[in-house]
């Protein structure tokens, strides 16, 4: 384990009083981690700054050739930091650690260098990990918590996936909005009362928001459809991203966006493949397997309440994304977002969404082999793939990435108009080559 | 009538069609980023031209037109779409279009799928940057395309961004190479980084049309691609025009009135909604303030000097020439501050002529020279002393502040910042990869908009919103300053904006300084970027503290060279005297070496007695003429035990191995293992030039480090010779040396296999194994090794890849107990013969002389052993690292930097070398420099990419060897 030189620990004593500053990636999501996180007694708060503070913050304080996710994020810990908001001798901050093989891993040993040459290396970092990687007295990820943040991601991933497949459509301007804030609401209600986090009230929340979105009332439209893959910092944050989304909408497009759980199931399912393999020891395997096993049940019960009503493009599942991508990628292949972001290139093409903006950091080390490397690849098999990737980071601006993507969408339009629709799903070259 | 308008990054094109889409009006101008005004004045004449059409369906498009269609609500086309529309059209059945503009670079494929591809993040290879070439050669467009015509050799020019090819350019300049060999071959660099860079794998082949500005202009250009290409292009009538013709032409265009929207249009002021910084000064008193506050640093001028013992320094730096004579009281005599177009010789020469007319008394006692020109000058004109320019900018600015602790200093192309720690040169920045915080950003944009440098900049100085710019290359800065323009920020905004930006790069990207205080207390800024008011106010505001600026800002390299030369001045100059110098001529030739496989090329000077200097070769033999003396480096030595493993007699055939990334490291390895299975082992061939040429048109991400673009030129190499079975494994985990917290490989490393076969045309016949290998499991590796292997060869069995492993893994350890000894062995000696010792750091990869351009031999040639990481890490314990250290080979520069940290011996030092864009040095580099600077250890990092020359290289080497009084910089 990464032996520190002088890591401040966050102790119990600090879980009393202490403020946990959390950066902010998937603002749905994350409202509802900080919840489940209050049930067990920790006090959240996701960073809400943003703008060219933040971008300057991390300029100051990180080394400029970091990827850009690093930078804004812990720009954005700075900013807050030395905003004056906040008592600086009861704030801790909490970063994820993958301990995968790519640079973010390195995230929390940049922002502990950042601190120091701040002058506030006195506070504490905790490292939001599942490897062990690093230990705080006061910090535990307990089984029962573990599950049950895992499971509002389930809450995070259908809203955000009904929202955008409403929201182009809606007959009443903002209803789908309102209908999502709604539902936040509700939730958190629920949450603070303790409830909401068992699996089965779980499933009975999704089904009902799917069942309310599938009562507002929307336009018979026929809009450009585009899929959204990519780093997952620079993919979810509009931050990140130049409010990416945001722009997208603003071109009358209908924007997929694929969930977090995928992503969670695939940094799970890695310790199996590295088992299968290069070997490893069976009862490991068993152990990662049952957290595999209840992942794919939280899945399952997103796709099965979007499935409830025909209007919705449901998600495919794990498995069967993983089995698409078989014939383009080795398993192996697992920093970063890995084999995933090429396969979900591929899902994103088969469910009607070819038209697809790939974003990643500038420089990010392992999107020039499963983005950008895979283009050619996907393009080879589904000619129809309409894929833009774009860069992001502090020098790039919003005219070249909007004109790169605006190209994308005039490719997109052209391929719609010649015959009034889009082409029907086209049968799927990858998965059949795999079966 | 359809009129179609395409606002261009620096031009504005419209066009008029009728019914039959045939052009019945056409109009093309530079706009000078004042686009609201040119555009509606195009819209007057033509409502002119046609009164009885008063009304007319328009659209607008181009990379700066998406701002006015949508606030004036007129249609908008994307360009790239709108060139396709127009060429579909007007040339059906063609196959690619390449166009070319101000600041974009596009290709279309239009066949067999559309696909289209534009320059993203990166302006190598536009309009703009063969203008920024142009104005280094100092010659116009058309200029440089007549001398093309008249060229006899290609040099290599890295294509990739602007700044490397300057820095590539600069020196040929400098060693006098001929224009016409010059201007083609910066031709010839934009058509690589257009293939390189938007082909991106796909073969340009069939009827390939030219379009844009540069292509239309250029004829030799055209040629450029021609001969790349190995087809004939056609540039089609209208060439200019296809973007506006598209837009006219696309569907959806908006009917308005002309005179109408004209009105709207030059109405249209854009909202102000840019990001802005704090106007430098508040008020006038402000600034007048601060301008007699810099009035003091001044030097004297030796005024009525007629006679006496005089010192000259000349520094021929980037793109001026600087010299300085001083009298005994190091006083000005004279002073000369030329642009240099290229060659320094005749500018000195003329220097020189006019000096000793004027003073024709004075008696010249030394003469030293620095700066990229310096070795050229010193043997033209037979200048006594030539000296590292960093020795040359402290000894001036210890003139102003004695005990000045930071200097920085912002010349033509580079930036140079040096901290002075107990009166030695401790630590050295130079901005190797990017140029956008120097001046001739500036001036270049200056001149875009037709103005001085120095106007230009003063335009700022009471700006009340400068723009923001952010602190990053170049050519993001182009387009930052291009979407201000958008959201309507003044020439004065901007001009102070870019000033800032200027600052910002050098203290964040070059420095990166947190604060202030990581500077120093005591700070010269010289240069002559810092000659502008605003850019030393910037400066000012940015650190929040004052510095001293000397009135000779920008002589001070030739200043401190002066001072040098008085200082070591012996009895008689060598000099060249008047009489001597009126004699002097000058002939330039280019010739290929033939002293090693490295084939450099050579510009060889001739002055008019016989004497001889050569410039552009790789190694300093020729150059200093030395005898060939022994070298120790471990670098040879790896390189030779890999030469070592060569193909044996193979029952199974032949395997072919590229020669890459970690194979350079896995060769014992594999060729032991497949040796033993009854395989013939082959290796790709040495990398070169052309090697990597090869493989270029298959490169998908142009951002990835040098090294792995390298393997598509290997496995094509491969190819070529006809070998059909191919092994290059996908590797997530390295060899556990027990030195770090685990043991991956970087992504790049690990996954490249992949990058390679989904993008290199492997056709049927081709066995390419890439499978995932886990060598970090000794025990799992035979079995799962021979579950891959059966999916390739029948026959294979487990006992026999047992066997084979076994071997191989002793053998590995074989060649890494070798590299040791002999790691021990040349420490040891060194010690002995007290020789200083580099520990070049860096990845196994880097041995690679394509990869490190003969660093390791410049080093050796400097005086010095060398040793690399991997033959000492195995000496440290394990330790705490302030990162996550979880990569196997960068676990080896943790070490090596502790253990240069722990031995303390001033002879033995570290130089660590990166891949440019390899985004895990970003946290090495920062480690190894604490792990260094905790002992008081001098960091030195030395950045890598395609860029040939070596210039920069060993201005920080001698610097660092000068600082540390060690080697051949001792001996001065």
């Amino acid at each position: 384990m990464s032996q520190q030189v002088q890591r401040v620990e966050f102790t119990r004593e600090m879980k009393k009083d202490y403020t946990i500053l959390v950066p902010n990636m998937l603002p749905v999501h994350f409202g509802f981690l900080v919840k489940v996180f209050e049930e067990y007694g920790y006090k959240l708060k996701i960073l809400q700054n943003d703008g060219r503070s933040v971008v300057d913050a991390g300029l100051r304080y990180v080394h400029n050739d970091t990827c850009y996710p690093a930078l804004l994020v812990i720009g954005q810990f700075m900013d807050a930091l030395q905003s004056g908001k906040y008592d600086l001798s009861k704030t801790a901050l909490l970063i994820t650690q993958t301990g995968g093989g790519c640079r973010a891993s390195n995230y929390i040993h940049l922002l502990r260098k950042a601190l120091q040459k701040a002058g506030l290396e006195k506070i504490p970092v905790i490292s939001l990990n599942l490897s062990g990687l690093e230990k705080n007295s006061g910090f535990k990820l307990t089984l029962p918590l573990l599950r049950k943040a895992l499971a509002v991601l389930a809450y995070g991933d259908l809203l955000m996936l009904l929202h955008n497949q409403t929201m182009p459509y809606e007959r009443a301007a903002g209803s789908s909005q309102q209908l999502m804030d709604r539902w936040i609401g509700r939730l958190t209600q629920q949450m603070s009362a303790g409830k909401g986090l068992s699996l089965k009230e779980v499933q009975a929340n999704l089904n009902a928001i799917c069942d309310e979105y599938a009562a507002l009332p929307i336009l018979p439209r026929q809009i450009t459809k585009v899929g959204v893959v990519g780093e997952i910092y620079v993919k979810y944050s509009p931050l990140g991203n130049n409010h990416l989304e945001d722009f997208l909408h603003g071109q009358d497009c209908e924007v997929m966006v694929p969930g977090v759980i995928g992503f969670m199931l695939f940094k799970v399912d890695n310790r199996l493949e590295d088992i299968k393999l290069y070997g490893g020891n069976r009862a490991k395997f068993a152990v990662i397997n049952g957290l595999l096993q209840y992942l794919t049940k939280i899945e399952t019960a997103v796709i099965d309440a979007a499935k409830r009503h025909p209007r919705f493009t449901a998600p495919s599942p794990y498995s069967r994304v993983k089995r698409m991508v078989g014939p383009v990628i080795g398993y192996g292949c697992k920093m970063g977002e890995g084999w995933l972001l090429t396969a979900e290139m591929i899902e994103l093409v088969e469910s009607g969404y070819g038209n697809i903006v790939c974003a990643q950091p500038f420089g990010c080390l392992p999107n020039h082999i499963v983005g950008k490397g895979m283009i050619r690849k996907i393009k080879s098999l589904y000619p129809e793939a309409n894929i833009v990737p774009i860069d992001y980071d502090p020098g790039a601006t919003r005219v070249n990435q909007e004109n790169r993507i605006k190209l994308m969408l005039a490719v997109a339009r052209e391929q719609v108009q010649p015959s009034g629709e889009e082409a029907p799903a086209p049968v799927s070259a990858a998965a059949a080559a795999q079966e | 009538m359809r009129i179609g308008l395409d606002v261009g990054s620096t031009t504005l094109k419209c066009v008029v069609l009728d019914e039959k889409d045939a052009i019945v009006y056409q109009e093309y101008e530079r706009h000078f980023s004042r686009i609201t005004e040119k555009a509606a004045g195009m819209l007057r004449r033509i409502a002119e031209r046609f009164p009885q059409t008063p009304q007319m369906q328009i659209a607008v498009s181009g990379s700066a037109g998406m701002g006015l269609a949508q606030s004036l609500n007129l249609s908008f086309v994307q360009e790239v779409y709108a060139t396709r529309v127009a060429v579909n059209r007007l040339l059906p059945g063609t196959d690619v279009v390449i166009e070319l503009g101000g600041e974009d670079a596009k290709i279309l494929f239009l066949e067999g799928g559309l696909e289209v591809r534009m320059n993203g993040s990166c302006a190598g290879g536009t309009g703009a940057f063969i203008d920024q070439m142009a104005t280094l050669l100092g010659l116009s467009l058309d200029q440089m395309n007549e001398l093309a015509k008249d060229y006899e050799k290609i040099y290599t020019i890295a294509s990739r961004c602007g700044v490397f090819a300057k820095s590539d350019i600069q020196p040929l300049l400098n060693q006098g190479a001929r224009k016409n060999d010059v201007s083609a071959s910066i031709f010839a660099a934009v058509v690589n980084q257009t293939i390189a860079g938007l082909a991106q794998g796909r073969p340009i082949e069939g009827r390939v049309v030219y379009l844009g500005g540069p292509l239309t202009f250029l004829s030799q250009l055209r040629a450029a691609f021609d001969r790349t290409l190995g087809l004939t292009g056609v540039c089609p009538e209208n060439s200019l025009y296809y973007v506006a013709m598209g837009a006219a032409m696309a569907p959806g265009a908006g009917r308005i009135d002309l005179g109408e929207a004209a009105e709207n249009i030059s109405r249209y002021t854009a909202k102000e909604d840019y990001r802005a910084c704090p106007p430098l000064f508040q008020s006038r008193e402000e600034y007048e303030a601060f301008f007699v506050r810099h009035q003091k640093d001044t030097v004297p001028e030796a005024k009525g000097f007629l006679e006496g013992d005089v010192y000259i320094g000349i520094d021929a730096g980037s793109t001026t020439v600087k010299a300085v004579a001083i009298d005994q009281n190091e006083q000005i005599v004279c002073s000369r501050y030329l642009p240099n177009a290229g060659n320094p010789v005749p500018l000195v020469r003329d220097f020189l002529t006019d000096f000793y007319q004027n003073y024709p008394k004075a008696q010249v006692r030394a003469c030293a020279t620095t700066g990229y020109g310096e070795e050229i000058v010193k043997n033209a004109f037979g200048a006594d002393f030539g000296l590292v320019e960093t020795i040359a900018h402290y000894t001036a600015a210890q003139k102003f502040c004695p005990d000045v602790d930071f200097i920085i200093d912002i010349g033509g192309q580079d930036i140079k910042c040096f901290k002075i720690r107990n009166q030695v040169i401790d630590n050295i920045f130079l901005n190797e990869a990017c140029s956008s915080g120097c001046g001739s950003f500036l001036q270049t944009f200056a001149g875009a908009l037709g103005d001085t440098i120095a106007d230009f900049a003063q335009k700022g100085i009471f700006a009340d919103r400068p723009v923001d710019l952010g602190s990053r290359c170049t050519v993001f800065m182009n387009s930052s300053v291009k979407q201000a323009q958008k959201d309507g920020a003044s020439i004065e905004n901007i001009s102070a904006g870019l000033s800032i930006s200027v600052v910002k790069n050098a203290l964040y990207k070059v420095v990166r300084a947190a604060s202030a205080d990581d500077l120093g207390q005591r700070i010269v800024v010289q240069g002559g970027t810092f000659l502008n008011d605003a850019v030393l106010r910037a400066f000012e505001q940015e650190i929040g503290r004052e510095v001293i600026r000397p009135n000779i800002a920008g002589l001070m390299g030739a200043y401190g060279a002066a001072l040098f030369a008085k200082k070591h001045a012996k009895d008689k100059s060598g000099l060249l005297d008047a009489e001597q110098l009126q004699s002097f001529t000058h002939k330039v030739q280019a010739v290929t070496c033939r002293g090693c496989s490295n084939s450099c090329r050579l510009t060889i000077n001739t002055f008019n007695d016989g004497r001889r200097f050569i410039g552009g070769n790789r190694c300093e033999k020729l150059l200093a003429n030395f005898a060939e003396s022994e070298r120790y480096s471990l670098y040879d030595y790896k390189r030779e035990l890999l030469e070592g493993y060569r193909p044996q007699e193979g029952v199974r055939g032949k395997i072919g191995i590229p020669m890459g990334l970690n194979l350079f490291e896995l060769l014992p390895f594999w060729h032991t293992f497949f040796t033993r299975l009854g395989f013939s082992v082959v290796t790709s061939p040495a990398s070169n030039r052309k090697l990597y040429l090869k493989g270029q048109a298959t490169i998908p991400s142009d951002t990835v480090c040098f090294p792995a673009k390298l393997i598509h030129g290997h496995i094509q190499a491969l190819l070529d010779q006809g070998i059909d079975t191919i092994f290059y494994p996908c590797m997530s985990y390295n060899l556990d040396e027990g030195k770090g917290d685990n043991h991956y490989n970087c992504p790049v490393v690990a996954y490249y296999p992949e990058v390679i076969g989904a993008n290199m045309p492997f056709g049927k016949e081709i066995r390419y194994i890439n499978d995932y290998v886990g060598l970090h499991r000794k025990k799992d590796f035979p079995g799962h090794m021979h579950k891959i292997l059966g999916r390739y060869f029948v026959d294979i069995s487990l006992a026999e890849v047992k066997e084979a492993a076994k071997a191989a893994y002793e053998e590995y350890d074989a060649y890494l107990a070798r590299v040791r000894a002999k790691g021990e062995e040349y420490l040891a000696l060194a010690k002995e013969k007290n020789l200083p010792v580099i520990l070049l750091a860096g990845r196994p990869y880097h041995v690679d002389p394509e990869v490190n351009h003969g660093i390791d031999t410049l080093i050796c040639d400097l005086g010095a052993v060398v040793i690399s990481e991997d033959a000492v890490s195995h000496l440290a314990e394990k330790f705490p690292t302030r990162v996550l250290n979880q990569w196997t080979y960068h676990s080896r520069l943790y070490a090596a930097a502790r253990l240069v940290a722990q031995w303390g011996d001033p002879n033995i030092n570290l130089v660590q070398l990166v891949s440019f864009g390899c985004g895990v040095d970003a946290i090495t580099t920062d480690e190894v420099r604490r792990i260094l600077e905790e002992k008081n250890r001098i960091y030195t990092q030395i950045k890598i990419d395609e860029i040939t020359n070596l210039g920069a290289v060993k201005i920080r080497l001698r610097s660092l060897f000068a600082a540390l009084g060690l080697g051949k910089e001792s001996a001065q």
